[in-house]
């Protein structure tokens, strides 16, 4: 396989003849879009995956990265999609949203791929997406953002593979209060990401009959939190925290340090601990505490078939770390994104019958059509089901708990405990 | 006749925008595309330089004006529905609102202060995007809608009026940029970057014209953040972030400062280096670093003022 760009020539006599014809006429009536070439049915089925392979993402596209190649070596050795073999192209967009949008420009301008693939972070599926909806290249994000199932997005932006941060958050409010404890302070990162936490947890416990009793923001440039922890109400019976990036370590210690052994129940999205040792210290004042996984990391005694033979394909030991580096610990929660996502593009090529680029609108209806997903080797995670209107997949999510440094699943809910009122249609936008 | 230099100046860059529309007939779409971004950016960076590159002062806070005028538009656009041209007008009133109040505050100090203090007001800008997130959707930023992207009728988001527009807007803050510095409100601008004392001794009000000087750089920024945002459809707090305020001063560098068209040179340079070298290895900052050391050790006047040193010294 090449991941050579290929070159999208503009025939000269053409070029000529538009020169002539802007002097008189102006350059807007040139249609750019006939420069864009069509790839051939014969080509492989290009997939351009726009990874975070460098910025503040570089852990977690490392292991997109992973799974994505073993998700097309079984593609490929299944026979392809509609008898054509699957190429990825890769492109580092650094974790920003100006490069991300220029990643896009070139899977569909230059590169020629089928479709874009595979962002995680919102703010770059955010600066990315409009570019894919001009260029009409279907982008299918593995993102966990809400921006797709809001509306904000277009109709050729989908996330057909993982399940949105509303969601998963709203699912673990039966939990938490019927187990846990319902008076709750939630402790957040003092952005868009934690305010998301805030504003869908708040409302989802107190339709369980809880409450928020303390909502604690912390600035993202804090190094230190122990001044945050004495405004934790004494009544609290479960501390609800999101913590992401370096800072977490420091976080979980410090949270330690001021409760000793006597401390309320506490929760927190295992976001904070991607790539994350358990063991790592300081972390050990997390024994008994739970966590929300999107798909849980260590092999639990139910683990199916499906799990098991894709944390092999992946290279995954059963400890959630890879198998030739136990401390390289796997992105688990939410990668399998990516090998879910590029089977329903198989699916959805196989069901529109996917020749080439002139069928990407057909692509996108396929996939709309798409309802109930089984549990299977394609949805390894758990069964699914898809919105064709929000362009948003539902899942199961997992509850594990820390018990001797590796976490057990305590609890597993159902899909319906992750749906929530249709916020937009994309299938009333035309293509 | 002989032509002035001033004269030679203004031909000349006339020819560039000319090659720069005439090229969006010949370049495949990918580097279409990229063009149009670029000008852009360009723009950015030639207000970058108005202050840095013809006045002498260093500023490392400059993605606060961008995104001033980035979300002056988007959020008047968003929130109170405001349509293309208000909002880009909205971009540079913001743009010259932030810049004539933080300049006026920053300029009470100089050299290494002056640095510092607009690092810090930058930085407190970006945490004030962040703050407000309920209007501003924080480090995510929003997307502004393909239908509102329309200004007089033409749908900014097509390639062919993008690129245009990009030209439109790249193309008049070049020639008034030429036109500043050909001015003798330029000239005192060039002479306190050479020499502040002896300015200040000829009777010219430095501070005023410093504090001009900060007032047009961040209005062009703004409205180059204003225009990426309508063009691209998207502003987000990444565009305030640090980051954004270093970029421009290694483009200027990279170009040529004190140069009409060094910025765009060094953004061009800088994109399709990181382009090119991104393909190649994950390390491509490393790559643009060290092309960075090696361009100022060996063409320590930047690209354009190299040329402008052997071949053209007569360009603005």
């Amino acid at each position: 396989m090449t991941n050579q760009p290929k070159k999208i020539l503009t025939p000269r006599r053409q070029v000529i003849k538009g020169i002539a014809a802007g002097a008189a006429l102006g350059a807007t009536s040139i249609p750019l879009w006939g420069r864009y070439a069509q790839s051939q049915s014969s080509e492989p089925i290009k997939i351009g995956f726009q990874v975070h392979r460098t910025g503040i993402g570089a852990a977690y596209g490392r292991w997109y990265d992973r799974t994505t190649m073993a998700a097309v070596a079984k593609i490929n050795s299944e026979g392809g999609i509609n008898g054509r073999q699957v190429e990825i192209v890769s492109e580092d967009d650094g974790t920003d949203p100006k490069r991300g949008a220029e990643v896009v420009e070139k899977f569909a301008t230059q590169h020629n791929t089928d479709l874009a693939f595979g962002t995680l972070f919102s703010h770059v599926v955010y600066g990315s997406a409009p570019r894919a909806g001009e260029l009409k290249i279907p982008y299918f994000v593995v993102s966990e953002g809400h921006h797709v199932a809001s509306g904000a997005l277009n109709r050729y932006t989908m996330q057909p593979g993982i399940t949105d941060v509303k969601s998963q958050v709203q699912a673990m409010a039966p939990y938490v209060a019927s187990t846990l404890g319902k008076k709750v302070t939630m402790i957040y990162p003092d952005f868009a990401f934690g305010h998301d936490h805030r504003d869908y947890f708040s409302a989802a416990i107190e339709r369980e009959g809880g409450t928020v009793v303390e909502k604690i923001a912390i600035p993202p440039t804090e190094t230190s939190f122990t001044k945050y922890f004495p405004k934790i109400p004494r009544d609290t019976e479960v501390i609800y925290h999101v913590m992401v990036g370096p800072a977490v370590l420091t976080f979980v210690k410090e949270m330690g340090e001021f409760f000793g052994s006597s401390r309320p129940e506490i929760f927190g999205f295992i976001d904070s601990l991607e790539a994350v040792d358990l063991s790592s210290p300081g972390l050990e004042f997390l024994e008994g505490t739970y966590f929300w996984e999107g798909n849980p990391r260590y092999a639990q005694a139910n683990q199916s078939e499906y799990d098991k033979a894709y944390r092999a394909a992946v290279g995954v030991d059963n400890n959630g770390a890879s198998v030739s580096d136990s401390k390289d610990v796997a992105t688990y929660a939410h990668m399998f994104g990516c090998w879910e996502t590029l089977h329903i593009v198989k699916a959805g090529m196989e069901a529109s019958g996917y020749r080439g680029t002139g069928d990407r609108a057909k692509l996108i209806e396929a996939v709309e059509a798409m309802t109930d997903m089984p549990h299977s080797h394609a949805h390894p995670q758990g069964a699914k089901r898809f919105n064709g209107k929000t362009h948003q997949v539902f899942g199961h999510q997992y509850i594990t708990r820390v018990s001797n440094g590796r976490l057990e699943l305590a609890h597993t809910t159902s899909i319906e405990d992750t749906l929530y009122p249709d916020e937009t249609d994309y299938t009333t936008q035309s293509f | 006749m002989m032509m002035s230099d001033s004269k030679k100046s203004v031909v000349f860059h006339l020819g560039f925008l000319a090659l720069l529309f005439l090229l969006q007939f010949i370049l495949p779409a990918y580097h279409h595309g990229n063009l149009a971004r670029i000008m852009v950016l360009a723009t950015y960076a030639m207000g970058y330089n108005i202050l840095f590159g013809y006045t002498g002062l260093l500023s490392l806070g400059h993605a606060m004006f961008f995104a001033a005028g980035m979300y002056g538009m988007g959020l008047t656009m968003t929130h109170l529905g405001w349509t293309a041209g208000p909002g880009m007008l909205a971009g540079l009133l913001a743009g010259g609102l932030v810049s004539a109040g933080i300049g006026f505050l920053a300029l009470r100090t100089s050299g290494v202060s002056f640095m510092i203090v607009t690092l810090m007001f930058a930085q407190a800008g970006f945490l004030t995007i962040l703050y407000f997130g309920e209007w501003t959707r924080g480090d995510e930023g929003f997307v502004i809608r393909q239908a509102d992207r329309v200004f007089a009728g033409i749908d900014l988001s097509h390639p062919t009026y993008r690129y245009l527009a990009a030209l439109l807007l790249f193309g008049i803050c070049l020639m008034l940029t030429i036109r500043l510095m050909q001015s003798r409100f330029g000239h005192v601008l060039i002479a306190i970057r050479e020499n502040e004392e002896r300015t200040q001794m000829l009777g010219y009000d430095v501070h005023f014209h410093k504090w001009m000087a900060v007032i047009a750089s961040g209005t062009m920024a703004a409205v180059a953040g204003a225009a990426y945002a309508l063009l691209f459809g998207y502003a987000g707090a990444t565009f305030a972030s640090v980051q954004y305020s270093i970029f421009p001063l290694l483009w200027v560098l990279l170009g040529g400062a004190g140069t009409a068209l060094g910025p765009f040179i060094g953004t061009l340079f800088m994109f399709y280096l990181i382009d090119l070298s991104s393909s190649l290895t994950t390390a491509y900052m490393l790559i643009a670093g060290v092309a960075l050391v090696l361009l100022t050790l060996f063409l320590p006047q930047g690209l354009v003022g190299e040329w402008r040193r052997k071949m053209m010294p007569w360009l603005t």
